[in-house]
Protein backbone atom coordinates (compact mmCIF):
# COMPACT_ATOMS: atom_id res chain seq x y z
CA UNK A 1 0.00 0.00 0.00
CA UNK A 2 1.42 3.54 -1.03
CA UNK A 3 0.25 6.92 -1.71
CA UNK A 4 -0.63 7.92 -5.23
CA UNK A 5 1.66 9.80 -7.41
CA UNK A 6 1.22 13.11 -8.42
CA UNK A 7 0.26 11.51 -11.62
CA UNK A 8 -1.70 8.74 -10.53
CA UNK A 9 -3.66 11.45 -8.69
CA UNK A 10 -4.46 12.94 -11.68
CA UNK A 11 -5.47 10.41 -13.98
CA UNK A 12 -7.68 9.00 -11.17
CA UNK A 13 -9.13 12.76 -10.37
CA UNK A 14 -9.85 13.48 -14.40
CA UNK A 15 -11.79 10.23 -14.34
CA UNK A 16 -13.72 11.51 -11.21
CA UNK A 17 -14.25 15.02 -11.81
CA UNK A 18 -16.46 13.06 -15.22
CA UNK A 19 -19.16 11.80 -12.67
CA UNK A 20 -19.01 14.60 -9.57
CA UNK A 21 -16.79 17.33 -11.43
CA UNK A 22 -15.22 19.42 -8.49
CA UNK A 23 -16.86 17.81 -5.44
CA UNK A 24 -13.92 15.70 -4.91
CA UNK A 25 -13.15 18.30 -3.53
CA UNK A 26 -15.52 16.82 -0.83
CA UNK A 27 -14.34 13.36 -0.70
CA UNK A 28 -10.12 15.21 0.13
CA UNK A 29 -11.44 17.52 2.28
CA UNK A 30 -14.00 16.38 4.72
CA UNK A 31 -14.74 17.53 8.11
CA UNK A 32 -15.24 14.06 9.60
CA UNK A 33 -11.80 13.59 9.44
CA UNK A 34 -8.85 12.78 7.15
CA UNK A 35 -9.70 10.52 4.45
CA UNK A 36 -7.23 9.48 1.58
CA UNK A 37 -6.41 7.50 -0.95
CA UNK A 38 -4.15 4.48 -1.47
CA UNK A 39 -2.75 2.04 -3.90
CA UNK A 40 -2.78 -1.20 -3.09
CA UNK A 41 -1.82 -3.81 -5.90
CA UNK A 42 -3.44 -1.46 -8.52
CA UNK A 43 -6.63 -0.51 -6.95
CA UNK A 44 -7.50 3.00 -5.28
CA UNK A 45 -9.42 2.43 -1.96
CA UNK A 46 -10.65 5.70 -0.09
CA UNK A 47 -10.23 5.17 3.85
CA UNK A 48 -10.30 6.57 6.92
CA UNK A 49 -7.23 7.40 8.37
CA UNK A 50 -7.52 5.53 11.26
CA UNK A 51 -8.69 2.70 9.16
CA UNK A 52 -5.27 3.16 7.02
CA UNK A 53 -3.17 2.89 10.50
CA UNK A 54 -5.28 -0.17 11.22
CA UNK A 55 -4.40 -1.80 7.96
CA UNK A 56 -0.61 -1.48 8.67
CA UNK A 57 -0.92 -4.09 10.51
CA UNK A 58 -1.24 -6.66 7.86
CA UNK A 59 1.37 -7.67 5.28
CA UNK A 60 1.30 -6.48 1.81
CA UNK A 61 0.37 -10.41 0.29
CA UNK A 62 -2.46 -10.94 3.12
CA UNK A 63 -4.12 -7.50 2.77
CA UNK A 64 -6.89 -8.09 0.26
CA UNK A 65 -8.96 -4.61 1.13
CA UNK A 66 -8.97 -1.64 2.91
CA UNK A 67 -11.49 0.87 3.07
CA UNK A 68 -13.59 1.40 -0.42
CA UNK A 69 -12.31 0.26 -3.38
CA UNK A 70 -12.99 2.89 -6.24
CA UNK A 71 -11.03 1.57 -9.42
CA UNK A 72 -8.10 0.18 -10.38
CA UNK A 73 -5.28 1.25 -12.46
CA UNK A 74 -4.98 -0.85 -16.10
CA UNK A 75 -1.82 -1.95 -17.22
CA UNK A 76 -1.76 1.33 -19.44
CA UNK A 77 -2.38 3.10 -16.22
CA UNK A 78 -5.98 4.08 -17.11
CA UNK A 79 -7.98 4.51 -14.63
CA UNK A 80 -11.38 2.12 -14.24
CA UNK A 81 -13.86 2.91 -11.89
CA UNK A 82 -15.49 0.13 -10.02
CA UNK A 83 -18.99 -0.13 -8.51
CA UNK A 84 -17.81 -0.24 -5.64
CA UNK A 85 -17.35 3.29 -6.14
CA UNK A 86 -21.28 3.95 -6.61
CA UNK A 87 -21.50 4.75 -3.14
CA UNK A 88 -19.29 8.08 -3.05
CA UNK A 89 -20.58 8.63 -6.75
CA UNK A 90 -24.25 8.90 -6.32
CA UNK A 91 -24.52 11.37 -3.60
CA UNK A 92 -22.42 14.00 -5.47
CA UNK A 93 -23.26 13.29 -9.36
CA UNK A 94 -23.42 15.74 -11.16
CA UNK A 95 -25.40 14.69 -14.27
CA UNK A 96 -27.96 11.77 -13.32
CA UNK A 97 -30.31 9.34 -15.33
CA UNK A 98 -33.28 7.67 -14.01
CA UNK A 99 -34.68 4.33 -15.75
CA UNK A 100 -37.79 3.12 -16.01
CA UNK A 101 -38.80 0.33 -13.85
CA UNK A 102 -39.22 -1.95 -16.79
CA UNK A 103 -35.59 -1.41 -17.79
CA UNK A 104 -33.75 -1.58 -14.33
CA UNK A 105 -33.51 -5.35 -14.81
CA UNK A 106 -31.60 -4.76 -17.87
CA UNK A 107 -29.30 -2.33 -16.94
CA UNK A 108 -28.50 -4.37 -13.53
CA UNK A 109 -27.97 -7.45 -15.92
CA UNK A 110 -24.74 -5.45 -17.18
CA UNK A 111 -26.97 -3.96 -20.82
CA UNK A 112 -26.78 -0.32 -22.16
CA UNK A 113 -29.77 1.85 -21.46
CA UNK A 114 -32.00 2.37 -24.49
CA UNK A 115 -34.52 5.48 -24.84
CA UNK A 116 -37.21 3.46 -24.29
CA UNK A 117 -36.34 2.69 -20.76
CA UNK A 118 -34.81 6.35 -19.97
CA UNK A 119 -37.45 7.76 -17.77
CA UNK A 120 -35.58 10.96 -16.44
CA UNK A 121 -32.14 13.03 -17.24
CA UNK A 122 -30.50 15.79 -15.99
CA UNK A 123 -30.92 19.13 -18.03
CA UNK A 124 -27.90 19.81 -20.54
CA UNK A 125 -26.26 16.45 -20.10
CA UNK A 126 -23.78 16.54 -22.62
CA UNK A 127 -22.65 13.72 -24.85
CA UNK A 128 -19.81 10.96 -23.42
CA UNK A 129 -20.85 12.87 -20.01
CA UNK A 130 -20.18 10.20 -17.15
CA UNK A 131 -23.94 9.89 -15.32
CA UNK A 132 -25.18 7.77 -12.53
CA UNK A 133 -27.85 6.13 -12.92
CA UNK A 134 -31.07 6.04 -10.82
CA UNK A 135 -34.17 3.88 -10.54
CA UNK A 136 -37.32 6.12 -10.79
CA UNK A 137 -37.33 5.60 -6.90
CA UNK A 138 -34.29 7.05 -6.88
CA UNK A 139 -31.76 4.79 -5.69
CA UNK A 140 -28.60 4.38 -7.39
CA UNK A 141 -28.09 1.34 -9.82
CA UNK A 142 -24.72 1.98 -11.21
CA UNK A 143 -22.96 4.73 -13.98
CA UNK A 144 -22.21 4.79 -17.23
CA UNK A 145 -21.70 7.29 -20.00
CA UNK A 146 -24.43 9.14 -21.96
CA UNK A 147 -24.56 8.34 -25.68
CA UNK A 148 -26.63 11.13 -26.67
CA UNK A 149 -26.87 14.78 -25.10
CA UNK A 150 -30.05 15.18 -23.56
CA UNK A 151 -31.35 17.28 -26.64
CA UNK A 152 -30.22 14.14 -28.95
CA UNK A 153 -32.08 12.03 -26.52
CA UNK A 154 -35.44 13.92 -27.41
CA UNK A 155 -35.20 13.14 -30.74
CA UNK A 156 -33.38 9.58 -31.30
CA UNK A 157 -35.67 6.46 -31.80
CA UNK A 158 -36.81 4.46 -28.79
CA UNK A 159 -34.23 1.58 -29.80
CA UNK A 160 -31.71 3.49 -30.00
CA UNK A 161 -28.91 3.62 -26.92
CA UNK A 162 -28.67 6.72 -24.35
CA UNK A 163 -26.20 5.83 -21.71
CA UNK A 164 -23.56 3.24 -21.83
CA UNK A 165 -22.97 0.80 -19.38
CA UNK A 166 -20.46 1.09 -17.29
CA UNK A 167 -20.66 -0.09 -13.85
CA UNK A 168 -23.87 -1.42 -12.12
CA UNK A 169 -24.96 -2.92 -8.98
CA UNK A 170 -25.10 -6.40 -10.67
CA UNK A 171 -21.88 -6.86 -10.71
CA UNK A 172 -21.98 -7.17 -6.59
CA UNK A 173 -23.35 -10.36 -7.75
CA UNK A 174 -21.84 -11.57 -11.02
CA UNK A 175 -17.82 -10.17 -9.93
CA UNK A 176 -18.13 -10.96 -6.56
CA UNK A 177 -14.67 -12.27 -6.88
CA UNK A 178 -12.81 -10.44 -8.05
CA UNK A 179 -14.50 -6.61 -6.61
CA UNK A 180 -12.85 -6.04 -3.52
CA UNK B 1 27.18 -67.51 27.76
CA UNK B 2 23.95 -68.64 28.56
CA UNK B 3 23.86 -69.77 32.43
CA UNK B 4 20.29 -69.28 33.26
CA UNK B 5 18.64 -72.37 34.78
CA UNK B 6 20.76 -73.66 37.68
CA UNK B 7 18.89 -71.88 40.10
CA UNK B 8 15.42 -71.98 41.32
CA UNK B 9 13.00 -69.87 39.90
CA UNK B 10 11.45 -67.19 42.17
CA UNK B 11 7.93 -69.00 42.20
CA UNK B 12 9.56 -72.03 43.95
CA UNK B 13 10.39 -70.14 47.03
CA UNK B 14 6.56 -68.88 47.29
CA UNK B 15 5.71 -71.13 50.42
CA UNK B 16 8.45 -69.98 52.41
CA UNK B 17 6.65 -66.77 53.25
CA UNK B 18 3.66 -68.62 54.36
CA UNK B 19 5.60 -69.24 57.64
CA UNK B 20 6.29 -66.33 58.27
CA UNK B 21 5.23 -65.51 61.94
CA UNK B 22 6.29 -69.29 62.84
CA UNK B 23 9.14 -68.55 65.35
CA UNK B 24 12.90 -68.96 64.92
CA UNK B 25 13.14 -71.56 61.94
CA UNK B 26 10.70 -69.81 60.12
CA UNK B 27 12.46 -66.47 60.46
CA UNK B 28 16.06 -68.92 59.68
CA UNK B 29 14.08 -70.57 56.61
CA UNK B 30 12.91 -67.09 55.77
CA UNK B 31 16.85 -65.63 55.97
CA UNK B 32 17.73 -68.42 53.58
CA UNK B 33 14.56 -67.63 51.13
CA UNK B 34 15.24 -64.14 50.41
CA UNK B 35 19.04 -65.19 49.65
CA UNK B 36 17.69 -67.38 47.01
CA UNK B 37 15.33 -65.41 45.76
CA UNK B 38 18.25 -62.17 45.11
CA UNK B 39 20.50 -65.03 43.88
CA UNK B 40 17.01 -65.93 41.21
CA UNK B 41 16.68 -62.22 40.32
CA UNK B 42 19.73 -61.23 39.70
CA UNK B 43 20.02 -64.56 37.48
CA UNK B 44 17.18 -63.14 35.63
CA UNK B 45 17.89 -59.70 35.27
CA UNK B 46 21.46 -61.86 33.85
CA UNK B 47 18.98 -63.53 31.26
CA UNK B 48 16.91 -60.97 29.87
CA UNK B 49 20.26 -58.77 29.53
CA UNK B 50 21.70 -61.54 27.16
CA UNK B 51 18.34 -62.46 25.46
CA UNK B 52 18.49 -64.99 22.32
CA UNK B 53 20.06 -64.02 19.32
CA UNK B 54 17.72 -66.25 17.23
CA UNK B 55 14.64 -64.52 16.37
CA UNK B 56 11.35 -66.22 15.07
CA UNK B 57 9.92 -64.75 11.94
CA UNK B 58 7.08 -65.54 10.08
CA UNK B 59 7.91 -64.17 7.12
CA UNK B 60 11.60 -63.84 6.64
CA UNK B 61 13.10 -59.95 6.42
CA UNK B 62 14.47 -58.52 2.95
CA UNK B 63 17.73 -57.59 3.68
CA UNK B 64 20.06 -55.07 1.51
CA UNK B 65 23.30 -55.14 3.21
CA UNK B 66 24.40 -52.74 1.27
CA UNK B 67 22.93 -50.20 2.54
CA UNK B 68 22.64 -52.00 5.78
CA UNK B 69 18.97 -52.19 5.60
CA UNK B 70 16.38 -54.39 6.69
CA UNK B 71 12.35 -54.68 5.77
CA UNK B 72 10.34 -56.53 8.21
CA UNK B 73 7.03 -56.92 5.78
CA UNK B 74 5.09 -59.07 9.03
CA UNK B 75 2.21 -57.92 10.07
CA UNK B 76 2.07 -56.30 13.54
CA UNK B 77 -0.56 -57.24 15.66
CA UNK B 78 -2.78 -54.52 16.31
CA UNK B 79 -3.99 -56.67 20.06
CA UNK B 80 -0.06 -57.20 20.84
CA UNK B 81 0.49 -53.67 19.97
CA UNK B 82 -2.52 -52.29 22.23
CA UNK B 83 -1.71 -54.74 25.38
CA UNK B 84 1.97 -53.76 25.80
CA UNK B 85 3.15 -50.54 26.83
CA UNK B 86 3.64 -49.48 23.07
CA UNK B 87 7.11 -47.65 23.49
CA UNK B 88 7.72 -51.43 24.77
CA UNK B 89 6.31 -53.41 22.28
CA UNK B 90 8.11 -50.92 19.36
CA UNK B 91 11.70 -51.63 21.18
CA UNK B 92 11.31 -55.08 21.54
CA UNK B 93 10.29 -55.42 17.43
CA UNK B 94 13.49 -53.24 16.91
CA UNK B 95 15.91 -54.92 18.96
CA UNK B 96 14.71 -58.28 17.31
CA UNK B 97 15.15 -56.69 13.60
CA UNK B 98 18.13 -55.57 14.27
CA UNK B 99 19.46 -58.62 15.92
CA UNK B 100 18.13 -60.46 12.33
CA UNK B 101 20.23 -57.26 10.55
CA UNK B 102 23.44 -58.67 13.10
CA UNK B 103 23.09 -62.16 12.33
CA UNK B 104 23.04 -61.57 8.45
CA UNK B 105 26.01 -59.67 8.55
CA UNK B 106 27.94 -62.07 10.17
CA UNK B 107 27.52 -64.54 7.50
CA UNK B 108 29.39 -61.98 5.51
CA UNK B 109 33.26 -62.87 5.12
CA UNK B 110 34.98 -61.18 7.93
CA UNK B 111 38.83 -60.55 8.40
CA UNK B 112 40.39 -59.19 11.29
CA UNK B 113 41.86 -55.69 10.31
CA UNK B 114 44.19 -54.05 13.53
CA UNK B 115 42.05 -56.11 16.03
CA UNK B 116 39.02 -55.06 14.48
CA UNK B 117 36.32 -57.93 13.08
CA UNK B 118 35.34 -56.04 9.67
CA UNK B 119 33.18 -57.36 7.27
CA UNK B 120 32.80 -56.28 3.77
CA UNK B 121 29.34 -55.56 2.54
CA UNK B 122 28.08 -56.27 -0.81
CA UNK B 123 26.97 -53.35 -3.24
CA UNK B 124 23.47 -52.22 -2.73
CA UNK B 125 20.72 -53.09 -3.68
CA UNK B 126 17.85 -50.68 -2.95
CA UNK B 127 18.18 -47.88 -5.54
CA UNK B 128 18.27 -44.32 -3.38
CA UNK B 129 16.73 -41.06 -5.09
CA UNK B 130 19.91 -38.53 -5.57
CA UNK B 131 20.14 -36.25 -2.98
CA UNK B 132 20.43 -32.99 -5.08
CA UNK B 133 18.51 -32.49 -8.09
CA UNK B 134 20.43 -33.23 -11.36
CA UNK B 135 22.57 -30.75 -12.66
CA UNK B 136 21.18 -27.77 -15.60
CA UNK B 137 22.84 -27.92 -19.00
CA UNK B 138 24.95 -25.01 -18.81
CA UNK B 139 23.58 -22.46 -21.40
CA UNK B 140 25.34 -21.10 -24.59
CA UNK B 141 28.04 -19.23 -24.74
CA UNK B 142 27.31 -15.97 -27.00
CA UNK B 143 29.36 -18.33 -29.96
CA UNK B 144 27.70 -21.38 -29.05
CA UNK B 145 24.14 -19.67 -30.09
CA UNK B 146 25.47 -17.79 -33.03
CA UNK B 147 27.04 -20.58 -33.87
CA UNK B 148 23.64 -22.62 -33.61
CA UNK B 149 22.05 -19.98 -35.57
CA UNK B 150 24.53 -20.21 -38.78
CA UNK B 151 24.48 -23.86 -38.53
CA UNK B 152 28.58 -24.16 -38.12
CA UNK B 153 29.43 -27.29 -36.88
CA UNK B 154 32.71 -28.10 -34.87
CA UNK B 155 35.58 -29.96 -37.05
CA UNK B 156 37.66 -31.76 -35.74
CA UNK B 157 41.40 -31.10 -36.34
CA UNK B 158 44.46 -32.96 -36.19
CA UNK B 159 46.54 -32.68 -33.48
CA UNK B 160 50.00 -33.07 -34.90
CA UNK B 161 51.05 -31.11 -38.11
CA UNK B 162 53.50 -30.94 -40.55
CA UNK B 163 56.58 -28.50 -40.41
CA UNK B 164 57.64 -27.68 -43.19
CA UNK B 165 61.04 -26.27 -41.76
CA UNK B 166 61.58 -28.63 -39.23
CA UNK B 167 60.77 -31.33 -41.38
CA UNK B 168 58.85 -33.41 -38.86
CA UNK B 169 55.16 -34.13 -37.20
CA UNK B 170 54.49 -31.00 -34.55
CA UNK B 171 51.38 -29.89 -32.08
CA UNK B 172 49.19 -27.52 -33.58
CA UNK B 173 48.90 -25.27 -30.74
CA UNK B 174 51.60 -24.61 -27.63
CA UNK B 175 54.73 -25.03 -26.62
CA UNK B 176 57.24 -26.62 -29.46
CA UNK B 177 54.19 -26.14 -32.28
CA UNK B 178 54.50 -25.88 -35.89
CA UNK B 179 54.97 -23.31 -37.90
CA UNK B 180 55.65 -20.60 -34.55
CA UNK B 181 55.28 -17.20 -35.45
CA UNK B 182 56.54 -16.10 -32.20
CA UNK B 183 59.87 -18.08 -32.82
CA UNK B 184 60.76 -16.11 -36.48
CA UNK B 185 64.35 -13.61 -35.72
CA UNK B 186 62.99 -11.73 -38.73
CA UNK B 187 59.57 -10.51 -39.86
CA UNK B 188 59.20 -8.37 -43.40
CA UNK B 189 58.02 -4.89 -43.47
CA UNK B 190 55.10 -4.42 -45.09
CA UNK B 191 55.10 -1.76 -47.80
CA UNK B 192 52.22 0.05 -45.96
CA UNK B 193 53.56 0.00 -42.84
CA UNK B 194 55.97 2.34 -40.63
CA UNK B 195 59.46 1.53 -41.48
CA UNK B 196 60.55 2.54 -38.07
CA UNK B 197 57.48 0.30 -36.17
CA UNK B 198 58.60 -2.65 -34.15
CA UNK B 199 57.15 -5.14 -36.34
CA UNK B 200 57.65 -7.90 -32.95
CA UNK B 201 56.62 -5.52 -30.68
CA UNK B 202 53.05 -5.21 -32.85
CA UNK B 203 52.86 -8.71 -32.82
CA UNK B 204 52.94 -9.16 -28.84
CA UNK B 205 50.76 -6.77 -28.36
CA UNK B 206 48.25 -8.07 -30.81
CA UNK B 207 48.52 -11.43 -28.99
CA UNK B 208 47.91 -9.93 -25.48
CA UNK B 209 44.71 -8.08 -26.94
CA UNK B 210 43.29 -10.95 -28.65
CA UNK B 211 44.00 -12.67 -24.73
CA UNK B 212 41.79 -9.64 -22.73
CA UNK B 213 39.40 -9.95 -25.58
CA UNK B 214 38.84 -13.80 -25.09
CA UNK B 215 38.91 -13.67 -21.49
CA UNK B 216 36.09 -10.63 -21.42
CA UNK B 217 34.35 -12.76 -23.64
CA UNK B 218 34.37 -15.36 -21.23
CA UNK B 219 33.55 -12.80 -18.03
CA UNK B 220 30.50 -11.74 -20.04
CA UNK B 221 29.06 -14.85 -21.03
CA UNK B 222 29.52 -16.19 -17.14
CA UNK B 223 27.97 -12.88 -16.29
CA UNK B 224 24.92 -13.88 -18.81
CA UNK B 225 24.64 -17.32 -17.50
CA UNK B 226 24.13 -16.25 -14.15
CA UNK B 227 21.48 -13.82 -15.28
CA UNK B 228 23.88 -10.89 -13.67
CA UNK B 229 23.82 -7.84 -14.59
CA UNK B 230 27.54 -6.26 -16.09
CA UNK B 231 28.12 -3.03 -15.58
CA UNK B 232 27.87 -1.22 -18.94
CA UNK B 233 31.59 -0.79 -20.20
CA UNK B 234 32.21 2.94 -20.67
CA UNK B 235 34.63 3.22 -22.78
CA UNK B 236 36.35 0.34 -24.48
CA UNK B 237 39.28 1.99 -26.89
CA UNK B 238 38.02 1.98 -30.61
CA UNK B 239 39.80 3.68 -33.29
CA UNK B 240 36.58 5.98 -34.51
CA UNK B 241 33.63 6.75 -31.82
CA UNK B 242 30.38 7.25 -32.87
CA UNK B 243 27.92 9.79 -31.36
CA UNK B 244 26.24 8.13 -29.32
CA UNK B 245 29.85 5.97 -27.74
CA UNK B 246 31.29 9.49 -27.47
CA UNK B 247 27.90 10.49 -25.29
CA UNK B 248 28.03 7.64 -22.96
CA UNK B 249 31.92 8.06 -22.41
CA UNK B 250 31.03 11.98 -21.24
CA UNK B 251 28.37 10.50 -18.96
CA UNK B 252 30.65 7.97 -17.79
CA UNK B 253 33.59 10.54 -17.39
CA UNK B 254 30.69 12.67 -15.33
CA UNK B 255 30.29 10.41 -12.71
CA UNK B 256 33.46 8.83 -12.49
CA UNK B 257 34.40 11.27 -9.48
CA UNK B 258 34.75 10.56 -5.88
CA UNK B 259 31.94 12.28 -4.74
CA UNK B 260 29.83 10.24 -7.74
CA UNK B 261 30.01 13.38 -10.08
CA UNK B 262 27.67 15.26 -7.41
CA UNK B 263 29.78 18.25 -7.54
CA UNK B 264 30.52 18.39 -11.41
CA UNK B 265 29.34 21.19 -13.75
CA UNK B 266 26.90 20.74 -16.60
CA UNK B 267 28.81 21.56 -19.97
CA UNK B 268 27.04 24.45 -22.10
CA UNK B 269 23.95 23.07 -23.46
CA UNK B 270 24.70 19.79 -21.91
CA UNK B 271 21.47 17.34 -22.23
CA UNK B 272 20.77 14.87 -19.47
CA UNK B 273 22.43 11.50 -20.14
CA UNK B 274 19.96 9.02 -22.28
CA UNK B 275 18.41 5.41 -20.08
CA UNK B 276 19.86 6.48 -16.76
CA UNK B 277 18.37 4.57 -13.93
CA UNK B 278 15.52 6.36 -12.23
CA UNK B 279 14.68 5.29 -8.87
CA UNK B 280 11.04 5.64 -7.76
CA UNK B 281 10.30 7.12 -4.88
CA UNK B 282 6.92 7.39 -3.27
CA UNK B 283 5.62 9.10 -0.32
CA UNK B 284 5.40 7.42 2.82
CA UNK B 285 2.22 5.48 3.60
CA UNK B 286 1.44 7.30 6.86
CA UNK B 287 3.32 10.74 6.20
CA UNK B 288 1.60 14.28 6.11
CA UNK B 289 -1.69 13.90 6.01
CA UNK B 290 -2.72 17.61 5.50
CA UNK B 291 0.29 18.38 3.15
CA UNK B 292 -1.14 15.73 1.31
CA UNK B 293 -4.52 16.72 1.42
CA UNK B 294 -3.51 20.31 -0.01
CA UNK B 295 -1.32 18.63 -3.16
CA UNK B 296 -4.28 16.87 -3.98
CA UNK B 297 -6.92 20.27 -3.36
CA UNK B 298 -3.90 22.20 -5.47
CA UNK B 299 -4.15 19.77 -8.26
CA UNK B 300 -7.70 19.85 -8.48
CA UNK B 301 -7.80 23.76 -8.59
CA UNK B 302 -5.09 23.41 -11.56
CA UNK B 303 -6.92 20.79 -13.44
CA UNK B 304 -10.26 22.95 -13.06
CA UNK B 305 -8.40 25.94 -14.36
CA UNK B 306 -7.64 24.02 -17.66
CA UNK B 307 -11.00 23.59 -19.09
CA UNK B 308 -11.99 25.94 -21.68
CA UNK B 309 -14.12 28.63 -20.63
CA UNK B 310 -16.37 28.36 -23.66
CA UNK B 311 -17.90 24.36 -24.09
CA UNK B 312 -18.67 24.36 -27.86
CA UNK B 313 -20.71 21.56 -27.82
CA UNK B 314 -22.70 23.05 -24.11
CA UNK B 315 -23.15 26.47 -26.26
CA UNK B 316 -24.42 25.09 -29.57
CA UNK B 317 -27.17 22.97 -27.14
CA UNK B 318 -27.85 25.87 -25.19
CA UNK B 319 -28.48 27.62 -28.13
CA UNK B 320 -30.59 25.01 -29.67
CA UNK B 321 -32.59 24.83 -26.81
CA UNK B 322 -33.50 28.58 -26.59
CA UNK B 323 -34.21 28.41 -30.04
CA UNK B 324 -36.57 25.17 -29.32
CA UNK B 325 -38.42 27.66 -26.72
CA UNK B 326 -38.97 30.22 -28.83
CA UNK B 327 -40.26 28.42 -31.31
CA UNK B 328 -42.40 26.74 -29.29
CA UNK B 329 -43.58 30.01 -27.30
CA UNK B 330 -43.81 31.74 -30.92
CA UNK B 331 -46.37 29.00 -31.47
CA UNK B 332 -48.42 29.64 -28.54
CA UNK B 333 -49.11 33.28 -29.70
CA UNK B 334 -49.68 32.67 -33.05
CA UNK B 335 -48.18 35.79 -33.88
CA UNK B 336 -46.82 35.75 -37.50
CA UNK B 337 -45.09 39.68 -37.38
CA UNK B 338 -43.61 38.93 -34.01
CA UNK B 339 -41.97 35.72 -35.14
CA UNK B 340 -40.35 37.20 -37.94
CA UNK B 341 -38.93 40.56 -35.67
CA UNK B 342 -38.13 37.76 -32.91
CA UNK B 343 -36.23 35.67 -35.66
CA UNK B 344 -34.20 38.80 -36.46
CA UNK B 345 -33.34 39.30 -32.74
CA UNK B 346 -32.14 35.71 -31.59
CA UNK B 347 -30.59 34.58 -34.98
CA UNK B 348 -27.22 36.64 -35.06
CA UNK B 349 -25.86 36.58 -38.57
CA UNK B 350 -26.16 33.52 -40.51
CA UNK B 351 -25.45 30.76 -38.54
CA UNK B 352 -28.87 31.71 -36.78
CA UNK B 353 -30.72 31.66 -39.79
CA UNK B 354 -28.95 28.56 -41.15
CA UNK B 355 -29.95 26.83 -37.78
CA UNK B 356 -33.75 28.05 -38.26
CA UNK B 357 -33.96 26.49 -41.83
CA UNK B 358 -32.77 23.02 -39.74
CA UNK B 359 -35.60 23.01 -37.25
CA UNK B 360 -38.36 23.42 -39.31
CA UNK B 361 -37.89 20.43 -40.26
CA UNK B 362 -38.11 19.16 -37.04
CA UNK B 363 -40.80 20.72 -35.49
CA UNK B 364 -43.40 18.18 -36.10
CA UNK B 365 -42.03 16.76 -32.64
CA UNK B 366 -42.12 19.91 -31.04
CA UNK B 367 -45.55 19.49 -29.12
CA UNK B 368 -44.18 15.99 -27.30
CA UNK B 369 -40.84 17.80 -26.73
CA UNK B 370 -42.39 20.21 -24.53
CA UNK B 371 -43.01 17.83 -22.20
CA UNK B 372 -39.95 16.82 -21.04
CA UNK B 373 -37.74 20.00 -20.19
CA UNK B 374 -40.20 20.85 -17.71
CA UNK B 375 -39.33 17.08 -16.11
CA UNK B 376 -35.62 17.84 -15.98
Amino acid sequence: MRPLTEEETKVMFEKLSKYIGENIKLLVDRPDGTYCFRLHQDRVYYMSEKILKLATNFSRDKLISVGTCFGKFTKTTKFRLHVTALDFLAPYAKFKVWVKPGAEQSFLYGNHVLKSGLGRITENTMQYQGVVVYSMADVPLGFGVAAKSTQECRRVDPMSIVVFHQADVGEFIRNEDTLT
Amino acid sequence: MRTSGCCPRPGSTLPCFSGFARGELSVQKMAASSVEELLAKAEQEEAEKLKSITVQKELDLDFDLGNLLACDKNRIETRDFREQKKEDFLRSLARDNTQLLINEIWKLPTERVEEVIVAKLPEPTTRLPREKPPLKPRPPTKWEQFAKLKGIQKKKKTNLVWDETAKEWKRRWGYKRANDDTKEWLIEVPETADPNEDQFAKRVKAKKERVAKNEFNRLKNIARAQKVKTPGVGLVPKAQQSRNELAKAVSVAKVSTASVGRFQDDLPKEKPPKNSGKRRKFDPLIGDFSSEKQKQLDLLKTMGSKKPRLDITKAVNQQMREEDKEEAAAKRRKGGGKRGRKGNMTGKGKAGKAGGGGKAGKAGGGGKRRGKPGKK
